[in-house]
């Protein structure tokens, strides 16, 4: 347990390093920093000052180490548009980003697992019909329509919700929170329908295939020979063993959550992480864009990691095959 | 050779000459045309994605107008409801935009790149994908290891997340002053990139069963080089699933460079992709003007939902025993 652990962390860290060899070099040679801060008639000799300064003219490995160790400390250097430190934009719009994705994350698991309990217990019903209809849009639907789509019904043509911003925030510390005002609920409505329906289709459909699949193993017939409630079968029984892989799922999608919200934060207008990476892409600036690429690894990274060993302490069968010797 | 890419070929029914079966004949003998026209469903989703293909081709045929010359736009003729409402002109079938841009013509022209930038995409992901699975199952060991582990570190982030990435840099190293075509080249690249993974991984799984049976030990000894062995004995044992993912692919892909314009960093407004039309059109939702978006989105929603479901279809009659 101990060494699969260490072993997963290693790995984990090695992954960080590729990531940090990636953003390093997108930051040092995709762009050259020094163009972004002279300006165009900026002389030779002067040009030379500003990279010596910067630190430009010391060896590669010497640079990296550099870039690194600021990395660790959020110090992710300055952003071309904004002249700010890209530590304090992109802390300033992590909490947009993370309340989004958590609502959606929530409103996918209980529709999806809802949805898809029903369709495995019920499986030639209208109802069932209908939610695979659901999931097959869910996936054949680019995002950003599912956005536009609903945006002109609820905002254009009812005018029941707002179709950009956060609303009213509160500021708790650091924290800025839209859950607590009554216009920052309405503005996260539609942003995080949007942002989970992929994930509802998803976890409905392995809801529905797990459901299936437990329904036929032997200890359910045992239970119902021993004349337990229906009830008490499908959910105290079948549901319970069908939960580890979806929580496992929906753990490892979080990550990518995080990511489809860039899809989601420009449809809306949403002032998150995504946004603001949208927007470096658009205007190249690059350490925003580094910067938002190591966050984001650092998210997933951390979520595979502790899945990883979470799944082992939930599930003893796993910890047998891999005491073996690889 | 041809047997291959059809693993389980049944003859329905034997009173059918063989002997003087023609290739047309045999493939509509074959199992995978009989589940074909089994489902209404995927016959409906073939002629679609065919129609779509039409369309694209012969686009300038059918249009009305060339919505990219300048010189056959006229303003008087802006913001023109689709023809079947009050306002309706001909020949403006579904309306037109703020610059007198006829909507159905531009959905053509848009189609034609979406497509072309999806099918590109799917050969560049699929040339990179199976050359590096062939490689890392063929040779092993480190090689393998090497390739895999970036294929699995990459597989962790969301596909859309390293086209972005790759589409800022290209524009960065280009100092953002990309003309129309490269922008193209750069969304291919972008999109292959994103999408080598899954080609790898299969190539390399079937290439590890493959390499061990008694033709590939019959090739090597007869001496033929590596690459032959693998271009020409091992490959085309691989191709079914490789069929199944490029068509679920070509409608990620087409996704994906949707996306991409939708979000300002993909096609320019001067050669749109659907992407791009949704995104120009948007800006006239507060307006009502609702068809700019409207049907350049159903365009694009009916694309990629009759390939899924070709591709559903491909992968349920290539490999039963798959769900």
């Amino acid at each position: 347990m101990l060494a699969f652990t260490l072993r997963r962390a290693i790995q984990a860290i090695g992954v960080m390093i590729a990531v940090g060899v990636i953003a390093f070099s997108m930051f040092r040679f995709a762009g050259d920093p020094v163009n972004q801060i002279v300006s165009l008639d900026t002389p030779a000799a002067e040009r030379e000052a500003v990279r010596k300064s910067l630190g430009l003219d010391d060896p590669v490995p010497v640079q990296f180490a550099r870039y690194f160790a600021n990395a660790a400390q959020f110090k992710f250097g300055v952003s071309y548009q904004f002249r700010q430190p890209v530590a304090n934009l992109l802390m300033e719009r992590m909490p947009a980003t993370l309340e989004l994705a958590a609502c959606a994350t929530v409103l996918a698991m209980v529709f999806g697992i809802l949805m898809g309990v029903y369709s495995a217990l019920r499986r030639d019903t209208i109802l069932t019909k209908f939610f695979q209809a659901v999931s097959l849009i869910g996936i054949s639907l680019p995002t950003f329509l599912i956005g536009i789509l609903l945006i002109y019904l609820f905002s254009v043509t009812l005018g029941w919700l707002p179709s950009f911003g956060r609303g009213d925030v509160v500021r708790i510390g650091w924290w800025t929170t839209g859950l607590l005002t009554l216009s920052g609920l309405k503005a996260l409505i539609m942003p995080s329908i949007t942002l989970g329906l992929f994930q509802m289709t998803l976890i409905m459909r392995l809801v529905r295939a797990e459901m299936l699949e437990v329904l036929r193993t032997d200890y359910i017939r045992f239970a119902r020979a021993r004349g337990l409630t229906t009830r008490a079968i499908h959910f105290g029984h079948a549901l319970k063993n069908t939960l580890v892989p979806v929580i496992t799922v929906a753990g490892l999608q979080f990550g990518s959550v995080i990511a489809f919200a860039i899809i989601t934060e420009t449809v809306f207008q949403w002032p998150g992480m995504g946004l603001l990476f949208v927007q470096a892409v658009q205007n190249v600036d690059i350490p925003i864009m580094a910067a938002y690429l190591l966050m984001v690894s650092l998210i997933f990274v951390t979520i595979n990691l502790v899945v990883d060993i979470l799944y082992t302490v939930v599930d003893p069968r796993l910890r047998s095959t891999i005491r073996r010797p690889a | 050779m041809s047997d291959a890419v059809v693993p389980h070929r049944i003859e329905s029914s034997p009173q059918r000459a063989r002997s003087n079966a023609s290739w047309l004949k045999r493939a509509l003998d074959s199992d995978i045309f009989y589940s074909f026209r089994r489902s209404r469903m995927t016959m409906v989703a073939a002629g679609v994605t065919v129609l779509f293909f039409l369309l694209a081709i012969f686009a300038s045929q059918l249009a009305v107008q060339n919505p990219f010359d300048p010189a056959q736009l006229q303003l008087m003729n802006s913001r023109i409801s689709p023809l079947w409402t009050a306002e309706g002109q001909s020949p403006f079938l579904l309306g037109t935009d703020e610059q007198g841009r006829d909507v159905f013509s531009a959905i053509l022209y848009g189609l034609r790149i979406s497509l072309v930038v999806g099918v590109l995409g799917v050969i560049f992901a699929g040339t990179l994908g199976i050359t590096l699975g062939l490689i890392a199952g063929y040779v092993g060991g480190a090689v393998d290891g090497l390739i895999m582990r970036i294929a699995d570190v990459q597989l962790t982030f969301p596909a859309i997340l390293i086209a972005l990435l790759v589409n800022g840099v290209a524009k960065s190293v280009f100092n953002n002053r990309l003309d129309a075509g490269s922008t193209l080249a750069v969304l291919v690249v972008a999109i292959g990139l994103s999408f080598w993974v899954q080609y790898a991984r299969t190539v390399r799984g079937s290439v590890m069963v493959e390499k061990n049976k008694d033709y590939v030990a019959a090739a090597q000894l007869i001496g033929l080089p590596a690459p032959k062995i693998m271009l020409r004995h091992v490959l085309p044992n691989t191709m079914g699933p490789i069929l199944v993912i490029a068509t679920i692919n070509l409608a990620l892909a087409i996704i994906t460079e949707a996306t991409l314009s939708f979000l300002g960093a993909g096609m320019p407004d001067t050669m749109p992709s659907l992407g791009t039309l949704i995104r120009i059109g948007n800006n006239y939702l507060f307006a009502g003007e609702w068809w700019i978006v409207a049907f350049p989105g159903i365009a694009l929603a009916g694309l990629i939902l009759s390939i899924n479901l070709l591709g559903d279809w491909l992968r349920d009659a290539l490999n039963p025993k798959l769900r």
